[in-house]
């Protein structure tokens, strides 16, 4: 078994869960909630093994490193994090419709990864500017910010949908979602972790390019993107902890916040150029 | 102290001038993102026509990040972190140094949580046995009798309320840092081919020569390349010479520079050059000598009686793999032609003796030069960020009151508690608490 079919089955096994999920959450069908959970982990598990065994293929390809070196690899440790994050976020609130809001992220990531022709999927030795340590200390800072935010979008669109709700059907699809006050808390809390993590990535980022070019900072659209990104989740949080912001803003920065993101990650390799450029491949 | 609420003050101390200074940061550096910055005049002119590229002149929008508009937004950004913290911290300062000791009752009998018993235990034990529950679950009570019965008061971490000032303060040590590196630091690059040494390097933007203070010396530069082609190593031997001595070798790569004297000595290009080392050994002898070796050019080792020179060529493809093809002559016999396969040695047997040939491509290294004593104030704030925002996110000033007074034949308890974060989790450990003193034999506590 090789890397890229158990990240192939992994694809599906997500596809199943979204399914899964979905269905929980649509038709109020709270049975098969063991079952997204089951599925989701057995989807993680298979994930961590064909990660594991594409960093193990790199050794014996003799061009050993951590598969977090260019765009497939990262969109499949994107997905990674969502799930493990989701997961986790499950456990703690012990809530499944966040999975229904939450892993069609991972799915399409992978699905991305996976199916778009512009990246391949072939294990490629690192040139010489990745050749760091700080490369698995930056690019895991970065993800498991962007897959937190990546899922506070998802709890914003949940508090949006769940605003619709008059309260007058509790057994309607609305009424199955978490109150809006546990959402609000759900999403600020999960905003939090992610501002951290962005801030860790930044910062390791600067402490990386110091080391190989003597610059920590060089407004680079990628650098200057990911300033924008925080400087969003920044006002969010002085707006909350100052004059109480709540509910539907928050909710929608959340989602604005993650566009940012986004574009960060994805758009900057596309439409503009700068030191990032091994992310477009 | 009465601080002076003037118009002034509370501009900068207001929470909206920090949002509008992240909008016009986040703004401004996308506009930064979209145009291509610290491009020549021409270029500009040329994608954006005469008068738009007027414009951007006048605005700076070419070195945006540097324009003075941008800076002194920044100043404004920090003046409002100053200013707000000042504005705040004394009202923090008392929250956590306050006596709570001499927090009054009624104040009490208005938390969330809150619980109260009665026991017919006399107050004396009461006390004793409440405060031995509160070190078992790991709270430090304090207490003071006053008038009416006995308070007892527990804290944890009450210095976390100050966390969002360690973020807002590494913000500044940044800048700082920043500062610094602007006036005493300096940055720019230096092509040094390979058996040369500079004294000096060229400035950024102005390609004024800096002085170092010492000589660096590259004694070889060597490219390694994957099976695909793609390159695998850029490499560079560096030999740092001061006051005539070789005082550091180091070979340098990617990731991996030079440091001497407060300069940092990057790895950042390389340059290809027409000649080849040519090293020639006489067996004989064991005399040696290398010569930077040009096409079609004759070289003499006058000593040793040898001419020579490279008579043809293959240039060398994407693995860096070349062919030279030598014409040797060392005045005895007829001349040998042979070829050199790349970097593989060739022995040349002569009638009067035995050479061997040696070569390699030359190179010039791009070295990266930079002096910033501002790094280690950034990383400082860098550090003091992530430490402040954990603080200030996921710790939470916890606050306990036990509350005993005698009322009649009975002892009565109060507990209250408070948090500034995270209220589940307090109530939860407060829960635990309380039904550890429900357990307690001797309390014999009911409710009300």
């Amino acid at each position: 078994m090789d890397s890229s079919k158990l990240l192939g089955i992994t694809t599906f096994i997500y596809l199943f869960s979204t399914l899964i999920y979905m269905m929980m959450f649509i038709f109020r069908f709270k049975k098969v909630g063991l079952l997204a959970t089951v599925v989701t982990i057995i989807g993680a598990l298979t994930h961590t093994a064909g990660i594991g065994m594409r960093w193990l293929e790199s050794y014996q390809m003799g061009i050993g490193h951590a598969p977090l070196s260019n765009m497939y690899e990262s969109l499949v440790f994107f997905s990674w994090s969502i799930v493990v994050l989701y997961l986790i976020i499950e456990f703690v609130y012990k809530n499944k419709i966040i999975g229904a809001f939450a892993i069609p992220f991972a799915f399409a990531s992978m699905a991305y990864a996976s199916l778009s022709p512009e990246f391949s999927n072939r294990i490629t030795p690192l040139v010489p500017a990745l050749q760091s340590n700080w490369l698995i200390a930056h690019v895991f800072t970065c993800f498991i910010g962007y897959a937190a935010f990546a899922v506070s979008c998802g709890t914003g669109i949940m508090y949006l949908i769940k605003m619709r709700d008059k309260g007058d059907l509790p057994n309607s699809l609305l009424a199955s979602l978490p109150s809006l006050k546990t959402i609000d808390d759900i999403t600020h809390k999960i905003i939090l972790f992610g501002f951290i993590w962005l801030s860790g990535g930044i910062i390791s980022g600067a402490v990386w390019a110091n080391s190989a070019w003597g610059t920590y900072w060089s407004w680079d659209p990628k650098e200057t993107w990911s300033l924008i990104t925080w400087f969003i989740y920044a006002s969010a949080l002085h707006a909350r902890f100052t004059r109480g912001w709540g509910g539907k803003r928050i909710a929608w920065i959340a989602i604005i916040g993650f566009l940012a993101v986004v574009f960060t990650y994805y758009g900057v390799n596309f439409l503009l150029s700068g030191l990032h450029s091994y992310g477009a491949a | 102290m009465k601080k002076k609420k003037n118009s002034f003050w509370e501009f900068f101390t207001s929470v909206k001038l920090a949002l509008f200074c992240f909008f016009t940061l986040a703004i401004a550096s996308i506009a930064g993102t979209i145009i291509p910055q610290k491009e020549a005049p021409a270029f500009y002119i040329g994608k954006y026509g005469e008068a738009t590229a007027e414009v951007f002149r006048l605005l700076n929008i070419p070195d945006m990040y540097n324009s003075w508009w941008f800076i002194s937004i920044l100043g404004l950004f920090s003046i409002n972190l100053i200013i707000c913290s000042i504005d705040r911290l004394p009202t923090v300062w008392k929250l956590v140094t306050m006596d709570n000791l001499d927090t009054k009752v009624n104040r009490l009998e208005k938390m969330t949580p809150r619980i109260r018993f009665a026991t017919k235990q006399p107050k004396q034990e009461v006390v004793l046995q409440v405060e031995e529950t509160l070190k078992g679950t790991g709270w430090k009570p304090s207490q003071r009798e006053n008038e009416t019965g006995t308070l007892l008061f527990a804290q944890k971490t009450p210095w976390v309320r100050f966390g969002v000032y360690i973020v807002h303060l590494s913000i500044l040590v940044i800048f700082a840092g920043a500062i610094i590196g602007t006036f005493f630091g300096s940055k720019g690059s230096v092509m040094l081919r390979e058996k040369s040494q500079v004294p000096f390097f060229y400035k950024f933007g102005s390609s004024e020569r800096v002085p170092l203070g010492f000589d660096i010396r590259c004694d070889d530069f060597s490219l390694t390349h994957y099976d695909t082609g793609a390159p695998k190593e850029f490499r560079s031997e560096l030999t740092i010479i001061d006051k005539g001595q070789e005082v550091l070798k180091k070979s340098i790569v990617v990731n991996d520079p030079l440091d001497y004297k407060g300069y940092t000595f990057y790895q950042s290009s390389y340059q290809a050059y027409e000649d080849y080392w040519v090293t020639i050994q006489d067996q004989k002898t064991g005399a040696r000598k290398t010569f930077a070796a040009n096409p079609g050019v004759e070289l003499k080792w006058e000593q040793a009686g040898i001419t020579f020179g490279i008579v043809n060529l293959l240039q060398p493809d994407r693995w860096g793999r070349y062919r030279l093809k030598i014409w040797f002559s060392d005045g005895k016999g007829e001349p040998s032609i042979f070829w050199l396969d790349g970097e593989n040695p060739v022995s040349v047997e002569r009638p009067d003796g035995v050479y061997a040939f040696e070569s390699e491509q030359v190179f010039a290294t791009g070295l990266q030069v930079a002096k910033d004593p501002g790094v280690w104030p950034v990383y400082i704030g860098c550090l003091l960020m992530l430490l402040g925002l954990v603080v200030a996110f996921f710790l939470s000033h916890k606050r306990l009151w036990v509350y005993i007074y005698e009322e009649g034949d009975r002892t009565r308890i109060l507990v209250a508690g408070s948090s500034n974060k995270n209220k589940v989790g307090f109530e939860n450990k407060f829960n635990i608490l309380v039904e550890k003193l429900e357990n307690n034999e001797t309390l014999q506590l009911s409710k009300g």
